[in-house]
């Protein structure tokens, strides 16, 4: 933890990031014990109280004194739904990734391991995936798909994989040439044994650091198609749904209902892409000895 | 000849130009001082890193950061270039004092034509139609040996071979009818035979017009056959000049001598070459001596104080070298 | 010359085969067909008709080529909402999409090179810095949110722009064009810099990037050597030789702005083939779907060949040696 703190001691920016995204996620994780309202629960909102503007008193909403943040059209305060929204936004961004990365990575080791057509095959599909943009493959999926937060998740794995593949692969191609590998294979060590507990620890650095960058990147298209209306159903009110809730209120004036939420979701890709700029200094050798 | 009553064309005094790096400040050039006749060509002579190119550069005012001029005077025809107006300067660079640098694959700009090129460097100056700049052009190009230039000129640069290069840009450097030029190396890229095509090109050319030249170069033998005068530079500072049949029959500095023994002789085949042994000193804290002290065969306790410079003058010529065996065996000069 | 153009030419072949696999795959074989392709309010009779005219009894290898036939001629069926052919529909609202991408294209060139210029040459200077610091920002912030914070601004707020729509077109060659009107113009500008902003960003850091490197090549200390201004060494010298890799690069990302206004239109409800797509997707209206995805994948490959063909053709030195060969 002091090591961690070492490291973001450079720069004030940094760490402002650092403290954020530590409460961002914090919040989101303590939402249903800190929050006001259970914004989901209809016998805790009250129409009545519906779009009011930051600061106003409540009138009968249970549990809610105040709506700092104001309220929406169905009188759900706001502050509660953007810590909600943050749940759902930060559970798609990073359980999308973490699959994203275990299957990419795997690919990548296999294909700068043992090379060959393996190499050809699985590098060419990474190429030809990665000359469309995330969004047109986002789009072509949840098309096909439709709604749901598993169908999101999908595409955002989808989107995500060929990242991995193709760092774990550079990484691999430089490791495997090393000594450590000859030596490990000359003591008959089984190929998955050499893959996962050699390999892989040396090529992790470099994929991290991308991981950490593609979470940001996952959690702006996820809250983009959710605004789009084609991303998570509304059961599920991520922050990019949110917004998108209040995007007609806000052509009349009424700003709050997508406004904080909007505050909420860029302060939270800002800071992620920060911390891992960051870390990307960090976990690369050659700037450590410096 | 009498050219000491003529005002010289150029005129260095105490030139210094330091890098401002994270290590320290490297003073590349340190206390520099030489002049230069109209029509006298002064081989400048040095290792990589003795500061002979900053040296040219600085004279252009081409120095980039973190390198500085921080001190000294350079008088061109009388007027000092480093307190002149920018403007100014600019209107003498490429006009009235012209560069051609080392490597002619890269000084060119690849993506425009050699035409561009060269009538810009016309517009630059003068006020001059296209056509006529055209024209001029052209003549230039015959001039340096360019085979069919009407149809060169309309050619980029890749399309020539690196020695045609080189020609293209001393043709640049001729355009404007400079009383100065200032060729940085520009015969180490070339293969031997082009080199002493290129060599002999230009001294033809500085004769011809009267043309002074400064010829930075790290080779003594190319000096040897083209240079009236020469200065050897080490390690930021002129260590020994003098007219070139002296000071290379009988240089005066350890240095010198030490560059001149690792020449390869035709007559004197069997030979031992004699190699200066170490490295050139990193410009960042040099000692408060001799900056060559710990390379030299002939070390002295007096070596750890820096040695100014003694006047050897020879017949009808200056002669001077920085070193205290000057000094203390003055009739000695070591072998 | 030729081996290189026919090479690309296979090579654009086999993704756009790949790519309407995909698509084949993910509408016909994922989901149920009838589901997807047949109008949910026909009768049994009409759903066997057209099972048997869509080809669904047969194997599925043949089924994919007869798609694949029916593709090539541009017929995806017609659209379930509109009763018209669906292929129609893209193009009546392609024009509408390409006039944002390109409006965007020219904001991030004219706005991404001089800012990137200015930052390349004076790289520790503040305002260097706060130009950089800007394009962090572009590229980090989610295009829809500035979006909505635009209109915040300057629709609702201000009250300077319009927040939606086209505004007054006029015909061009026979297409509805919005920026020969300064009502038009006004409807344009707001969306086209929303889309251009991570590609401002993208410019921006190219040309730094270039310029710093340039500024250090020996051309440039040539051409400052030869007493050339410092606006004709920045403005031909540096601009010509980095400005070819920066037309590479925007003439690759012209599609992804394509794909991209899907997000623009939605927000702007600028009627382009991207708000056509979400709203075909809502009202699962499949024939359009699968004729913009193919559209824009096609128009995708098609771009990065034509940009191919423009760098050999830009770059001196590629063109002179191909000519040689």
């Amino acid at each position: 933890m002091k090591k961690i703190l070492e490291v973001f001691s450079h720069s004030r920016i940094e760490q402002v990031a650092l403290l954020v995204l530590v409460l961002l996620v914090l919040g989101a994780l303590a939402a249903p014990f800190i929050s006001p309202q259970n914004p989901y629960d209809l016998a805790q909102l009250n129409i009545q109280d519906g779009r009011l503007p930051p600061g106003s008193t409540a009138s009968l909403s249970e549990g809610v004194q105040r709506y700092w943040l104001g309220s929406d059209d169905q009188g759900r305060d706001m502050f509660s739904a953007i810590l909600y929204g943050l749940r759902i936004s930060l559970t798609v961004g990073v359980s999308s990734t973490l699959l994203a990365l275990v299957f990419g990575l795997s690919l990548g080791l296999l294909a700068g391991y043992f090379g060959g057509r393996l190499d050809t095959l699985i590098m060419r599909l990474a190429d030809i995936q990665l000359s469309f943009p995330a969004i047109l493959i986002a789009l072509v999926l949840l098309a096909v798909l439709g709604q749901g937060v598993g169908k999101i998740i999908t595409a955002l794995f989808a989107v995500q994989w060929a990242y991995y593949a193709r760092t774990t692969r550079s990484a691999a191609l430089v490791e495997r040439r090393k000594e450590y590998i000859e030596a490990a294979r000359l003591l008959g060590l089984s190929t998955p044994r050499i893959l996962f507990r050699h390999l892989l620890p040396n090529c992790l650095p470099p994929v991290i650091v991308v991981a950490a960058l593609q979470v940001a990147a996952a959690i702006s298209l996820e809250a983009t198609l959710s605004f789009l209306g084609i991303g998570l159903p509304i059961t599920e009110p991520s922050l990019g749904l949110l917004i998108s809730n209040g995007f007609q209120y806000l052509l009349v004036g009424m700003y709050w209902i997508s406004f904080f939420p909007g505050i909420a979701l860029v302060l939270l890709i800002v800071s992620i892409n920060l911390v891992a700029d960051r870390l990307r200094d960090v976990l690369n050798p050659r700037l450590q000895k410096q | 000849m009498n050219m000491s009553v003529q005002p010289p064309i150029l005129d260095v005094r105490n030139l210094q130009t330091h890098f401002f790096t994270s290590k320290g400040v490297a003073r590349a050039v340190d206390d520099v001082s030489f002049s230069l006749q109209a029509g006298e060509i002064l081989g400048l002579v040095g290792e990589s890193g003795s500061g002979k190119s900053m040296t040219g550069l600085s004279i252009l005012g081409l120095v980039d950061a973190p390198g500085e001029i921080v001190g000294g005077q350079i008088l061109f025809k009388g007027e000092d270039l480093l307190t002149m107006a920018p403007e100014r300067l600019r209107s003498l660079r490429g006009n009235r004092m012209a560069m051609i640098f080392q490597d002619p694959m890269m000084t060119l700009n690849p993506v425009l034509r050699i035409d561009t090129q060269m009538i810009e460097t016309l517009q630059a100056h003068q006020d001059i139609s296209r056509a006529a700049g055209n024209d001029r052009a052209l003549e230039v190009l015959g001039e340096v040996g360019i085979p069919s230039p009407a149809e060169r000129l309309r050619a980029y640069p890749h399309q020539f071979s690196g020695g045609m290069r080189q020609r293209v840009a001393i043709a640049i450097a001729l355009l404007n009818r400079p009383d100065l030029i200032i060729a940085d190396e520009p015969t180490t890229a070339l293969d031997v035979t082009i080199q002493s095509q290129i060599l002999a090109l230009v001294q033809t050319l500085c004769r011809e017009r009267q043309t002074s030249l400064i010829w930075i170069t790290h080779d003594l033998s190319v000096v040897a056959g083209l240079a009236d005068r020469v200065a050897v530079m080490y390690a930021g500072k002129i260590v020994e000049s003098g007219a070139v049949e002296a000071t290379l029959n009988h240089p005066l500095h350890p240095y010198t001598q030490g560059l001149l023994g690792a020449i390869p002789a035709l007559h004197e085949r069997g030979r031992p070459l004699h190699l200066i042994p170490g490295n050139t000193p990193s410009l960042v804290n040099l000692p408060a001596g001799c900056a060559f002290a710990d390379r030299c065969p002939h070390v002295h306790a007096a070596c750890a104080v820096s040695p100014p410079v003694f006047v050897a003058d020879e017949p009808g010529q200056r002669h001077t070298v920085s070193c205290w065996l000057r000094h203390l065996a003055p009739d000695a000069a070591p072998q | 010359m030729l081996v290189f153009l026919l090479r690309r030419l296979m090579q654009s072949g086999v993704v756009l085969l790949v790519m309407s696999l995909l698509v084949f795959v993910g509408v016909y074989a994922i989901g149920n067909p009838v589901d997807i392709l047949i109008n949910p309010e026909s009768d049994q009779a009409e759903i066997d008709r057209t099972m048997a005219a869509l080809g669904l009894d047969k194997p599925f290898w043949l089924q994919y080529l007869i798609f694949l036939r029916q593709a090539l001629g541009g017929d995806f069926g017609n659209s379930f909402v509109h009763g018209t052919s669906a292929m129609q529909l893209i193009i009546h609202r392609m024009p509408a999409t390409l006039e944002l991408a390109v409006a965007a294209l020219l904001i991030a060139v004219l706005l991404g090179i001089p800012l990137g210029l200015w930052a390349g040459l004076r790289p520790e200077s503040r305002s260097g810095r706060a130009i950089m610091g800007l394009s962090i920002l572009g590229f980090s912030l989610p295009t829809f949110w500035v979006g909505l914070m635009l209109i915040m601004l300057f629709s609702v707020q201000l009250g300077w722009l319009p927040s939606n729509g086209r505004g007054t077109v006029t015909e061009v060659m026979g297409f509805p064009a919005s920026f020969l009107t300064w009502d038009g113009l006004k409807h344009l500008l707001m969306p086209a810099f929303n889309l251009a902003l991570f590609k401002i960003s993208l410019v921006i850091r190219l040309t730094r990037a270039g310029t710093q490197e340039a500024l250090l090549q020996d051309y440039v200390r040539f051409a400052r050597a030869k007493g050339l201004s410092s606006a004709r060494i920045v403005g031909v010298h540096v601009l010509k030789n980095i400005l070819i890799p920066i037309v590479t690069v925007i003439g690759l990302e012209f599609g992804s702005l394509i794909a991209f206004a899907v997000v623009t239109e939605s927000i702007f409800a600028w009627p382009g083939m991207g708000k056509l797509l979400i709203e075909s997707i809502n009202l699962l209206d499949r024939p359009v779907v699968v004729a913009y995805l193919l559209t824009v994948v096609s128009l995708f490959v098609l771009i990065n060949f034509v940009v191919d063909i423009l760098y050999s053709l830009l770059d001196p030195r590629i063109r002179l040696q191909n000519q040689a060969n």
